[in-house]
């Protein structure tokens, strides 16, 4: 890529992200515009893919709400983005955790992962 | 006919915007321009501004160039295109004087002008956008061609103009009324919203969008 490009996407990236990757749960507070009030809504979920790229970068979000899986795709730096919690460390052998759509249940589970 | 300055394709990115939206842009280097030559009517017949972008080396150009560019007493460029332009608007311009980014605003409308990625020889489908034919119920070799090509006596012949394979890309292309996400003119950067046609570090010619001028 070309560096004038590459010097575009790094500016107006995000500072106070914490750390997070597939596997994850997280708590991500997401703005919404009603009319002409905001408020926040929450969205909560395992991390199932990070596609990385500076401003680019987007991550999904996976959660089963009522039996009806839903995934969320949200681009890291959006203004709109107002906090990520990241709630529990998972332990998982993939970058991308497509499988998880085809489980369901008990086997729909991420392990934690152990802090030594 | 607007002006136009050339520039330089640099690549997409994407661009957030404060509702959240995500918008695709094409990174574009434009100018400075430098005008060569005035060409007009009563010496050319036609009028057209010729401008020069990016300085080269002097052991680079070969002779007959060199003439061209002492001329006007201006420093070798690589990339020389001509502006069609009003003798009225000509006037306005001297040899010598730089053409930038800045006579673009933010929010404006532009046509971008480009040669696109060459294809070699295509087919039938990439080349005109042709269905082909089903990919089952006893098709053989046939999924990517066009079919008929007309009737059987009566013409008699293939009518000109027929869409067949052949080669693709590599032409002029305008892309019209892209609007201006951003301008940095200190950096003589252009960002538009959307594709450009043509590949990375290749040459585009912006003007002011002909359908979007009062």
């Amino acid at each position: 890529m070309n560096t004038i490009v590459r010097s575009l996407e790094k500016e107006g990236l995000k500072e106070n992200i914490p750390d997070f990757v597939p596997g994850d749960s997280l708590k991500v507070h997401i703005k919404l515009k009603e009319g002409d009030r905001e408020r926040i809504q929450v969205f909560e979920g395992d991390v199932i893919r990070i596609r990385r790229g500076d401003i680019r970068t987007t991550f999904t979000v996976r959660k089963v709400s009522y039996g009806v899986a839903v995934e969320r795709i949200l681009p890291l730096h959006s203004p709109l983005i107002d906090k990520i919690e990241v709630l529990r460390k998972g332990k998982v052998r993939r970058a991308k955790l497509y499988y998880m759509r085809k489980r369901m249940g008990k086997k729909a589970r991420i392990k934690e992962k152990s802090m030594r | 006919m607007p002006i136009g300055v050339i520039g330089k394709k640099l690549g997409m990115t994407q661009v957030l915007k404060e509702n959240g939206e995500a918008v695709p842009v094409t990174v574009i280097e434009l100018g400075p321009c430098t005008v060569i030559q005035k060409k007009t009517k009563e010496t050319d017949q036609y009028n057209a501004l010729q401008l020069g972008f990016t300085d080269k080396k002097e052991k680079k150009t070969n002779k007959p160039q060199m003439g061209h560019f002492k001329k006007s007493g201006i420093s070798p460029k690589k990339v020389l295109k001509e502006i069609r332009l009003e003798a009225s608007e000509i006037e306005k311009y001297e040899v010598g004087q730089e053409i930038k980014a800045d006579i673009f605003e933010e929010g404006e409308h532009v046509d971008v002008t480009a040669t696109t990625k060459g294809r070699g020889f295509a087919g039938v489908m990439k080349r005109h956008g042709f269905h082909g034919a089903p990919a089952s119920h006893g098709t053989g070799d046939y999924k990517r061609h066009g079919g008929s090509i007309g009737s059987g006596s009566w013409p008699s012949k293939v009518f000109k103009g027929m869409k067949m394979p052949g080669r693709m890309g590599g032409k002029q292309v305008t892309v019209q009324n892209l609007k201006i996400e951003n301008i940095r003119s200190d950096q003589n950067l252009l960002l538009v919203k959307g594709a450009v046609p043509g590949a990375v570090n290749g040459t585009v010619i912006v003007k002011k969008a002909i359908k979007k001028c009062a």
